[in-house]
């Protein structure tokens, strides 16, 4: 049986039942579609979450006061604080450390004017600009000199500005009063709107010595924030600024499970979220492969009612001289061609609504090549594995029976 | 020269433990160009042997010699592949493609026909003469299938039959589902068929009229010849 006859045999089988052929085609169409659309929902998901962490530094490692390790917990219980002098060994000793942020955090009530809210104060070092990436709405950032000179000056956060000096305004040169003291306010940040575990708009940033003077009195800090040049270091750093407390902390036998500080880096964060969007990619997927999987059956229910209406025809080719894999080649091939048509304006609606959810703005979609690749071989496994038995029991069919057969 | 040779041809059919015995040992010859009618009441074995003249199925015992070749145990591909060749089908209840038109119904054969490699030009022409041989109107060539009458549906039918050059043409009861009058037509078919193109043919049926067309009646009767 040559190629060009088989299709030509092929097409005309197909066409003869028009309806019947849409109708299982739009279950395929369907299936490969919400495998296409879930899988690039899910993807879209995974790049939101990672740029979103990306966004808080990938090369970010975090030291704070307390363990985390289930023993005492809090600054309080025991253990010593982290200070400035930790911070300043850590970037004097540890080589591959690129910048070391020093941060002390409290929440304090904030006036200007009439305006009174309560909010965040973060005392912190230039570094810290550099580390959170943090950009300038209008003025500029704590410098150097006034860290040294325990300047009362202050950043807003957007947030902040909109509370105090009302939306959008320019409260450069203007004061606030933060815990009994009168600040000067050189600067507004651009909004980076909330990620995760504080929302850096809605802050007051001042620097470390003023807040280490005014505000808390002493020179423990809230947390110590360090980046290293490459991501690959991270580790790394995080080993050696663990041995470099435990030491300057004296715990004994330098035991990490007695210390009294924790760290934690973002490329552990980055893998914990890519695991659990990775698995909710997978039960996504796992939901439109089953419409796929009841395509697949709608395939079969088609091939085999057709076998059974066309049983007739089936003896009369037998009769005529085709050979048993004439007929199964021939059934194989309408249902190939039945899941490669679906498969083809699966690709093309998946693709299409993964656009409009793009567009809707709900979600940034994004279709890999992966996807496609998988839908193609996807349907065409199925209608080779649900073709074959309707096209076995055809080319089986006794074609004396198959003749009388009524 | 025989082109037909049986020898002997036996078929018992099995199931379980129960053996039926069909044909019990059937031995003609026909020679080419013959116009020869099997007839016999039904249960006779007369379909039994009819599938295996057309190779449809094998005889349990027995030689069956076509066209100068033993082809009494092939396998199935063999057997559709001689089918092919070798051999023409016209069946009772016509068996045409629906919602086919009359030139591709005909066309068919070509495509489970290994041995020659037509071009669809080529194919088109064989089909038209074997349609103008058949006596099928031309100004219908390209109807549907299913907008003919019985008769026309037949002489489709046999132009399918006819298109591969065929050695032997088996026509099981042709004029089954048709009236008398078409019936005469179908069969007048045959007849000129075998008279002005020399093309032999085996014509099965259980009614003496429809036998009488032939040039020679085999008549079989509880799986023996009772006559020849």
């Amino acid at each position: 049986m040559k190629i060009q006859d088989l299709v030509q045999e092929t097409n005309t089988a197909l066409f003869a039942n028009k309806s019947r052929t849409f109708l299982t085609v739009l279950g395929i169409v369907i299936g490969i579609a919400s495998v296409i659309i879930m899988l690039a929902i899910g993807k879209g998901a995974q790049n939101e979450i990672q740029s979103s962490i990306n966004s808080l530094g990938s090369n970010l490692l975090t030291v704070i006061p307390g363990t985390s390790r289930g023993g005492p917990s809090g600054t309080g219980t025991g253990g010593k604080p982290l200070t400035i002098a930790d911070a300043n060994a850590i970037r004097d000793k540890i080589l591959l450390v690129d910048e070391v942020s020093p941060e002390l955090t409290t929440r304090s009530q904030v006036v200007a004017g009439a305006q009174n809210i309560n909010t965040t104060i973060t005392g912190i070092v230039p570094e810290y600009q550099k580390i959170k990436s943090i950009d300038m709405e209008i003025g500029i950032f704590i410098t150097e000199g006034q860290n040294r000179n325990f300047s009362k000056v202050a950043v807003l956060g957007p947030t902040v500005r909109d509370s105090l000096f009302g939306i959008d305004s320019n409260p450069v040169g203007q004061k606030v009063r933060i815990n009994a003291n009168t600040y000067t306010v050189i600067g507004v940040t651009k909004s980076k709107g909330g990620s995760g575990f504080s929302n850096p708009d809605d802050m007051i940033i001042i620097p470390l010595s003023t807040a280490a003077q005014y505000l808390s009195g002493g020179d423990s800090l809230s947390s110590i924030s360090v980046t290293t040049v490459e991501t690959e270091d991270l580790k790394q750093v995080e080993k050696e600024i663990e041995e470099l407390l435990l030491e300057r902390h004296a715990i004994r036998n330098r035991d990490p499970e007695l210390a009294d500080f924790s760290t934690f880096n973002m490329a552990d964060l980055s893998e914990a979220a890519a695991s659990v969007t990775g698995i909710f990619s997978l039960l996504l997927g796992s939901v439109a492969g089953i419409s796929l999987l009841v395509g697949g059956i709608g395939i079969m229910n088609m091939m085999l009612t057709t076998v059974r209406e066309r049983t007739r025809e089936i003896g009369l080719r037998k009769a005529i001289g085709a050979r048993s894999k004439d007929i199964s080649n021939q059934f194989l091939l309408e249902s190939v061609l039945i899941t490669c048509i679906g498969g083809i304006f699966g690709i093309i609606l998946g693709v299409g609504v993964a656009q409009l959810i793009t567009l809707s703005g709900i979600l940034t979609t994004s279709v890999s090549l992966f996807s496609i690749i998988l839908a193609l071989g996807v349907s065409a496994i199925i209608g080779i594995g649900f073709g074959y038995y309707p096209a076995r029991r055809a080319a089986k069919l006794n074609p004396i029976e198959a003749l009388r057969y009524e | 020269m025989n082109m037909i040779s049986l020898k002997n041809i036996k078929k018992d059919y099995s199931s379980g433990d129960l053996t039926t015995k069909v044909l019990h040992g059937i031995s003609f010859d026909i020679q080419e160009g013959e116009f020869v009618a099997i007839m016999g009441p039904s249960g006779s074995g007369k379909s039994t042997l009819m599938n295996i003249l057309g190779l449809l199925d094998t005889p349990t015992e027995g030689d069956y010699i076509l066209d100068g070749k033993n082809v009494s145990s092939l396998s199935d591909d063999e057997q559709a592949r001689i089918r092919a060749q070798k051999i023409g089908f016209v069946f009772q209840s016509f068996n045409l493609l629906p919602r086919t038109s009359v030139l591709r119904n005909v066309m068919m054969p070509f495509i489970y026909n290994k041995s020659e490699h037509l071009s669809t030009k080529e194919r088109e022409e064989r089909a038209k003469k074997a349609l103008s041989a058949a006596g099928f109107p031309e100004n219908r060539w390209h109807n549907l299938s299913s907008h003919l009458s019985g008769g026309q549906i037949q002489r489709v039918a046999i132009a399918r039959a006819l298109v591969n050059n065929p050695v032997l043409i088996l026509a099981d009861e042709p004029t089954g589902n048709l009236d008398s009058k078409t019936s005469d037509i179908v069969l007048k078919t045959f007849q000129e068929l075998n008279r002005k193109e020399g093309r032999t043919i085996i014509l099965i049926t259980h009614e003496h009229d429809v036998a009488a067309y032939a040039d020679r009646c085999i008549i079989i009767k509880d799986g023996v010849i009772s006559e020849n």
